[in-house]
């Protein structure tokens, strides 16, 4: 029943697809080749990629030019990682670049040889892609985006100075979240203050989990929770009805109607990841640099917005403001 | 395309040929439309991870990972069999419920897994230039293992009672077939294949993430029904063949996609890509039918799978 030449369509497709393997993939060996992937293009993500090409550019490696450049999205899917992870690898470049953990992992994982620099990697220790902070004498290195959270605390402080309760809407499957609240309650507890959790695992859940936390909490932060992020405007409703002032992880939610932000600029994360992707192709070895934290943290404030949530902003904190939103 | 991107896509085609088996075994035999595997697939990642992370035998991990996916497919089968909750939306239950199951057994979203012993580790050992090849070798081992297992088990008395109850409950019902337990079992047995990959996953990805169940079952059903296309086939032997040679094309396909830029497309292009070459598969024999009309007319003849597909 089962023709032949079905049979022959199967093969031939199979040695199409591995005719298709000889071509491509080497590259020509004077020229630095770098190869970026990410594990889902959002804002702070692709802010970060552009920040390490133009790092490249101002280094002279002009992507497409003097330097053999490509970038793969796994579009959200951890399985497609995983093959772009062993794509890169099969092309040998002198740098690779992992966008977020579950790209890195899967890159740490299958290489011992070629570098790797992650970037927007929140706890590159607990991801194991680094034993600790020091250098780590294997191929990776990068730049976490861990805020240092003293600071953020500071910084609620001075918005509300009489605020307690810090409530806290995030996913509870994003581990980037997951550690900030774990380290954010030991930080509050030191200065007598407490965390009221609300989870949101989707973006839908987000306005019960905000409504949950009224009388519960006296402001509320958010981390770089990518759920809340990309659902900020569900949340500034609850807050503005409630009088809940927001204090947000990231200036870009301040453009969006947080009272204040003590954020990292992802861009200029980017740009510090592209020194050290520099460093390499320049010949370091990745094992020799130590992995950092980004480093450029800028404040910024939405006086329009502490007006609708129901705090003034002290003129000292608008004056300490990088930018100011009306 | 270099080796090792190809024999990347191996060996993760040859890790969800164990999910393609899995679907087959729910959608196909038992006519079970199933959503659980996108949380089965990672609960079988994450109980393999946190056992793996704890200095558990990685073997006894992955099997651990594999009765625990059983579980969630009895739980799935047991809704609808004794509550009479409907299929599609027993399956989304228990997925749903899945994800705050996994979080509570991982204790975080991500488990890392390197530098761990793995069930790959013990063969590759410090050799990373061998474990792009020798991964999907062991791999190739297991599919087939698993493979000759179920072909062994669907021509068995009790696999053609399962095969019976899919077919027709009713008839199956009255030539003495337990069809509940037949259902309770499949569905464990379909999970536990799912689940299985899921553990074997997690070791050649660096680790367990929450997200890692997302669009398991839509690769799994493409990888069915790409397999029927390329190899329509009734003996069962054949179907679990096809259902593991189609996973295997679907991640061919997205290797091909991903080194499309040749023709001037882009990163975010990939599930395009990717969907339409799928989508080229699937309308293949037709092609085919139309270029040599009636050279053979077995193929114009409607096989069982299409007449299930015409009555539809």
């Amino acid at each position: 029943m089962h023709s032949f030449s079905r049979r022959l369509i199967l093969s031939s497709t199979l040695a199409a697809l591995a005719g298709l393997s000889l071509c491509g993939g080497a590259y020509a060996a004077e020229m630095k080749s770098v190869a970026v992937t990410a594990i889902v293009e959002h804002p702070a993500l692709d802010a970060a990629r552009k920040g390490v090409e133009d790092e490249l550019k101002a280094a002279g490696f002009e992507p497409g030019k003097s330097l053999k450049y490509q970038f793969q999205s796994a579009q959200g899917n951890a399985a497609t990682a995983g093959q772009i992870a062993r794509k890169f690898i099969g092309d040998k470049p002198d740098v690779i670049v992992a966008i977020a953990t579950p790209s890195a992992q899967a890159l740490v994982a299958a290489t011992r040889s070629i570098p790797v620099v992650f970037t927007a990697v929140t706890d590159p220790v607990a991801a194991k892609l680094v034993k600790d902070w020091k250098p780590s004498g294997s191929n990776v290195t990068g730049v976490s985006d861990m805020l240092p959270l003293g600071p953020q605390v500071d910084l609620i402080k001075k918005v509300k100075p009489d605020a307690r309760r810090v409530g806290m809407v995030y996913s509870p499957g994003e581990v980037n979240s997951v550690i900030v609240v774990k380290q954010l309650k030991a930080e509050l507890a030191k200065r007598g203050m407490s965390l009221v959790e609300a989870a949101a695992p989707r973006t839908v859940d987000i306005p019960s989990a905000a409504k949950s936390l009224i009388g519960k909490a006296d402001v509320v932060y958010t981390s770089t929770d990518n759920n809340v992020v990309s659902a900020y405007e569900s949340l500034l409703r609850v807050a503005e009805s409630a009088k809940l002032p927001l204090i947000a992880a990231d200036t870009d939610s301040v453009k969006r109607g947080a009272v204040a932000a003590y954020g990292m600029n992802y861009y200029e994360m980017g740009r510090q990841t592209g020194k050290i992707v520099v460093r390499i192709l320049k010949g370091e070895k990745p094992g020799a640099i130590a992995p950092e934290t980004g480093k450029s943290l800028s404040l910024m404030v939405n006086t329009g917005a502490a007006e609708k949530q129901g705090v003034k902003l002290s003129p000292a904190l608008v004056k300490e403001a990088k930018e100011v939103v009306k | 395309m270099s080796m090792i991107s190809l024999l990347g896509a191996l060996e993760i085609g040859l890790i969800f040929a164990l999910v393609a088996l899995g679907v087959l075994i729910s959608f196909r035999i038992l006519n079970f439309p199933d959503l659980t595997a996108d949380g089965s697939f990672p609960l079988g990642g994450a109980v393999a991870a946190i056992m793996i992370v704890g200095g558990h035998d990685p073997w006894l991990a992955t099997f651990c990972g594999m009765l625990a996916g059983a579980g969630a497919g009895f739980v799935t089968a047991w809704l609808h069999v004794r509550l009479g909750i409907l299929q599609l939306l027993a399956s989304i239950l228990v997925m749903i419920g899945l994800y705050s199951v996994n979080l509570r057994i991982m204790g975080a979203p991500n488990v890392a897994l390197i530098g761990e012993a793995t069930v790959f580790s013990q063969i590759v050992g410090d050799n990373f230039d061998a474990q792009a090849w020798l991964q999907p070798l062991l791999l190739v081992g297991i599919v087939l293992l698993v493979k000759l297992v179920l072909d062994g088990y669907f021509v068995s008395q009790s696999g053609l009672a399962m095969r019976a109850t899919g077919a027709n409950a009713r008839m199956a019902r009255s030539q003495g077939i337990p069809t509940d337990r037949m259902v309770l079992a499949g569905m464990a047995l379909s999970n536990a294949l799912v689940a299985l990959a899921g553990a074997l996953y997690v070791q050649t990805q660096g680790g367990a993430d929450i997200s890692m169940g997302i669009g398991t079952i839509v690769v799994g059903l493409a990888a069915v029904i790409i397999g029927e296309t390329i190899l329509p086939a009734r003996a069962i032997y054949l179907v679990t063949l096809a259902a593991a040679l189609g996973a295997l094309l679907y991640r061919l396909f997205i290797a091909l996609a991903l080194n499309a830029d040749f023709i001037g497309l882009q990163a975010q292009d990939l599930n395009l890509i990717t969907a339409v070459l799928v989508g080229f598969a699937l309308v293949l024999p037709k092609i085919k039918r139309k270029l040599m009309p009636k050279k053979r007319s077995a193929n114009v003849e409607p096989t069982s799978q299409n007449k299930k597909e015409a009555a539809k």
